[in-house]
Formats: structure tokens, sequence, C-alpha cells
């Protein structure tokens, strides 16, 4: 069992985001689950999606989990959201920032001694110059697919087309460049 | 004639769009509805496709829920194949039309996400709803996960509309955690699907001018007990349909459903009774216990909450030592209606076993996998002790001082 966690701001996409891997990995003959924790959430709140994977069929309905990976796709919440909670000595981070890994970790102390586990990405400056929008759950599939060695690039980019197939294909490209893109910046 | 529509033999669906889709393919002559979240997404989905020309049927958008279930009411009586969707405020809403449609013997299908009812004002899941509509004459189906919720709303329709049954059902899905979580959902082609749910025969139609027909009359106490009587016995005597298209259903789909599902009971000691996304999530927290503890945990579930299976709960927990009833709802000065159901079932088994009662998840509190090894653990206490060693009804992720009520007489 693969467990995800996203924080996200409600509006940014984590869900779709979430559910877009789920389609994505469903392909593959995978089990996934994806849902959000929302509600009578407003725009630009604070909130997290979820994902799990599986060989099997997922029967877990808890909230709860233990991360694996933690995407954060809004650079502001790496700093005001706990990130770490209940995370594993192999929890990977995932984090959008301008910022280098460096000047990042030098500023959230609970990040210091998981250095080697944290990766930087500015998924908001690829989605504005690829999409045109600060939507950056997109590029953060680009990322999560490198880190995970999940997929090979190739392969997710297929299917990823297939599951946005109702989009304009200006939208598609756009989001094929954005993945492209966050794939091969993620550091 | 409507579109069909090309759904993958995989889909990523959440139980909203799975619950739409059995819906659109069931091919329904009416669907009156107001949305109420978390179901909106059932009748949103709907009505989409109802525009994109999917359904032949009329999408008729009301004023509130009792004018949605009153639509309803008077499509089935002109003899048409009708369903909804709500959850909560808007199931309490209808209820009062509720038995008026299990009166009239009008097989409609209604989708409720469950939620919990207010004050305090909450949108998440709870069975509150579910609860408050157990004597409403309704047959009650309960869905564990997006693809059962899909499954067992084409079993409704086939159920409600079967000549010796002619009654409404609902289909129960935990909101959010099934309603808004994509799994993977295995759907029928259209053609199957609707192939399995039938035409729909108009029985004692009103738009049938050659033999008038009167719905809802008045009867004082010189009928009113035996329709209600009648009506009782009928959803009685639907288990055998119910058990009838359960098992075409697996014939069809090899996905079997039964009115009452056990997990690992045959060598259980313990067990638990839950409703919902809750029976899945203890499935998995007695298998972990058995393998690290080796306490023999089983799970029981009413699939069909209404007919209460009294016969099959009975068979399931009879050789059972103790077991703990989970009960997503406020009781309101009561124990919860779970453990009363069950604990009248096993009343009239050799064996009693010792049953407790647990209140948990209310307003969408999460209930974890460790709380229910906690759970399950406390049963083997009262089971080696031979008797219940703690109050006989507690609440389970409760903050602040512990609750509980009742201590056994029988030591």
């Amino acid at each position: 069992m693969v467990e995800i966690r996203w924080h996200s701001r409600a509006g940014q996409g984590a869900v779709t985001g979430a559910k877009g891997l789920g389609d994505v990995v469903s392909t593959t003959g995978k089990q996934v689950q994806a849902f959000a924790l929302y509600g009578s959430a407003k725009r630009g709140a604070a909130m997290r999606a979820y994902n799990r994977i599986d060989d099997t069929q997922i029967i877990n309905h808890e909230k709860f989990m233990l991360p694996d990976y933690v995407l954060v796709i809004d650079p502001a919440l790496a700093f005001t959201d706990n990130i770490t909670d209940n995370d594993k000595p192999s929890t990977k981070y995932i984090i959008t920032t301008h910022l280098s890994k460096e000047e990042l970790i030098a500023q959230i102390p609970t990040l210091q001694d998981k250095k080697d586990r944290v990766f930087v990405v500015d998924c908001m400056e690829i989605s504005l110059s690829t999409i045109g929008r600060a939507i950056p759950n997109t590029p953060m599939l680009g990322a999560f697919v490198k880190i995970s060695k999940m997929f090979e690039l190739d392969y997710f980019l297929e299917r990823m087309k297939k599951v946005l197939s109702k989009f304009p294909q200006k939208i598609i490209d756009s989001n094929m460049e954005a993945i492209t893109r966050a794939y091969n910046e993620v550091n | 004639m409507a579109e069909k529509y090309d759904v993958q033999e995989v889909e990523v669906w959440d139980g909203n769009y799975a619950a739409a889709h059995a819906l659109r393919q069931a091919q329904i002559d009416v669907v009156a509805a107001y949305p109420i979240t978390p179901s909106t997404p059932i009748v949103e989905n709907y009505g989409q496709f109802v525009a994109n020309g999917y359904v032949d049927g009329e999408f008729v958008m009301v004023e509130s829920e009792h004018a949605a279930m009153s639509g309803c009411v008077g499509a089935a009586a002109a003899g048409g194949r009708v369903a909804t969707a709500t959850s909560s405020q808007g199931f309490a809403l209808m209820c009062e039309v509720l038995y008026q449609a299990s009166g009239m013997r009008l097989p409609i299908v209604l989708n409720v996400v469950n939620r919990a009812l207010a004050s305090p004002l909450n949108v998440r899941g709870d069975h509150s709803d579910m609860y408050l509509g157990r004597d409403s004459g309704w047959i009650q189906l309960d869905a564990f996960n997006a693809q059962e919720a899909y499954d067992l709303n084409l079993c409704a329709f086939r159920i409600g509309e079967h000549l010796s049954v002619r009654l409404p059902v609902m289909v129960h899905q935990d909101g959010f955690v099934t309603s808004h979580t994509a799994q993977n959902v295995n759907p029928l082609k259209d053609e199957d699907a609707y192939a399995f749910v039938g035409d729909f025969v108009p029985h004692e139609e009103m738009l049938d001018f050659s033999r008038p027909v009167t719905y809802g009359a008045q009867t004082e106490e010189d009928w009113h007990f035996e329709h209600k009587a009648k009506q009782h016995k009928a959803l009685m005597d639907s288990r055998a349909i119910i058990d009838e298209v359960f098992a075409d259903f697996e014939k069809k789909t090899g996905r079997a459903y039964k009115r009452v599902e056990s997990y690992m009971i045959e060598d259980a000691e313990v067990a638990i009774v839950a409703l919902g996304t809750t029976v899945e999530t203890c499935i998995l927290a007695a298998k972990q216990l058995r393998e690290e503890e080796g306490i023999k945990v089983g799970v029981v579930s009413p699939r069909c909450f209404r007919p209460f299976p009294f016969d099959k709960i009975r068979e399931a927990l009879e050789n059972v030592n103790a077991i703990c009833c989970l009960d997503r709802s406020s009781p309101g000065g009561a124990m919860g209606a779970l453990f009363n159901e069950v604990s009248a079932a096993l009343y009239s088994t050799q064996k009693r076993p010792l049953v407790t009662n647990y209140i948990y998840g209310l307003g969408g509190r999460d209930f974890s996998i460790a709380e229910a090894k906690r759970i399950m653990k406390e049963q083997k206490a009262h089971a080696d002790a031979g008797y219940i060693t703690t109050e006989i009804q507690q609440f389970s992720g409760l903050r602040g001082p512990k609750l509980g009520f009742f201590e056994t007489k029988r030591r």
C-alpha cells in the first residue's frame, strides 16, 4: 500500500490531482482511492487530499494515514501547515517553492532531519508559464512520477492525455508540458 | 432513444457518480429532485446526463425535498419508474411523504447519502438520517463503498418493482467517505445494466383510464390496521425476493450480496456488527488482530437494514461469545438501534452471547483501524471473563471525560 497526502488550498486542484492520479493508476491494474477532507471549505482555505494505491481492493476507510509521500502544492503551506504530521522515517516530501532546497529547509525546523527525503519544484512558476494559471496540481504529478519512480514519464503522459481528453487540445498540450517540466526540474 | 454512454471496464468513480450512472442506466421516467450535500452530485450528474441526451425521462426541479418526494409519489402512482436522492435535513423534510410512498406501495428508489442531522449543523457522514427512515416502511439497502452503491441501485429497481414486493427502496451510502471517495468501480455496459433492471411494468397505474384506481385513500379504524399489516407483511416477505435478486445479480456480475454479510465469522469468538464503510475498516482490523494476537474476530453487517434480517443475524452470530454493535447515530436517550435489534434477535438463541454498544463517528468523526482493534480486544476481555466488564453502552472517539451507561446484571 502506498499512501499519499496532498497539502493544498481549496481551488488549487488537489482533489482533481488526486483523482487524476487515481485515474492513471487504475489503468495499470492497480486499485486506488482518492478523497479529500473538505466540506464547508472556502476557496483559499488550507485543505488536504489523499490517495491510497494497492494491488488488492482498498477497504480501509479511515481518514488517518501514515503517508509515504507528502505533496505540498501551495508554497506557504510548507510554513503554516503541519506537513510532517504522522510521518514515517521513509516519508518523502515534494514541496512547491521558488526557494532552493537548502534555503527552504533552513527555514522549516521540522524538515531539518529529513534533508535527504525533501524534494523541491516550483509548480507555481511552471503552471503559470505553461498553463497560464496558477494550478500547481498537474506539475506536482510530474514531480511525483519522477520521485516515486512509479511510472515511466512517457507512459504517464499517454495515460494522462486520456484523463484530460474532454479538454481542448491546447489545454492538454500545456498540461503535458507542465508535467514534463516538473519531472525534469524536481530535485 | 437515449444515447449510449461509453463506460470503461474499470472506472475511478466516487459513490455519487457511481449512483448517478446506475440511475442513468436504469432509464428512469421521472426524477424529481432538490439537491443537498453530500448527495448533490447524484442529481447534478443525472441532470447533466438528461441534458446531454443520455436519458429519455424527465428531470423535475422542485422547491424542496418534500416536493421532490411528492413529485416522485405522483409520477410513481401515474405509472412510471421513479428515483431521487437526498441527505440529512432533506431526508428529514421528506419524511412525511416517505410514509405516503410506502403506504401507497409505490416502488420509488431513493439514494440516501448518509449525513448527520442538525443541530449543530454538520454536513459530514453519520447514520442519523438512515435511522430516521427505519420505521417508514421502505426497504433499506446499505452500501459500504462506491461499487456497492452502483450495484445496489440496479438491484433496488428490481426488488422494489417486483410485483410481489411493490415497495419503495432506499440505497444508503456514507456521506463523503463513500460519496466523495473515488475508487475503482467495475460498471456494467449500458445494455447489460438495463437488461438486468428490465423494462418497467406498470401496475394499477392511475394513467390507465380504463381501470380507475385510487391512491392515498382515507381509512379509519375500519381498514387502516389491515392496510398497515399487509404492508408490513409485504416488507417481511420481500426477504425472499431480495435474496433472489441478489442471486441473479451474482450470476450476472460475480459480485455476491447477502441480506446479512459476514466475514471470518465461521470460527470467530468475538464479533463486531456495523453498517457502512465501517464494516470494511473493521474487516481490515479483524484480519490484523487475527495475525498479530490470534484473537478470532468476525465482522457482521445487515446489508439489508429493513426488512431487518432477524433470521440471518441470529444465524450469523449465535456461536459467538461477545459482540459489539456499533451505532453511528445519536441514540437520543436509548441504546443504539443496532444494539437493540441485534440483542433482540440473539435473545431467542440458546447461547445468548454478551452484547455491548458503542456510539461512534457522529458528524463524520474518523473511525480508525486502531480504535476498531481496541474495541475488538475489549470484546475478547468480556468473552474471557464470561460477563460484560465495561458499561454496556460506551462512546468511541469522544473527547472529554469518558461517557458510558448501564452495567450488566448477568455475572
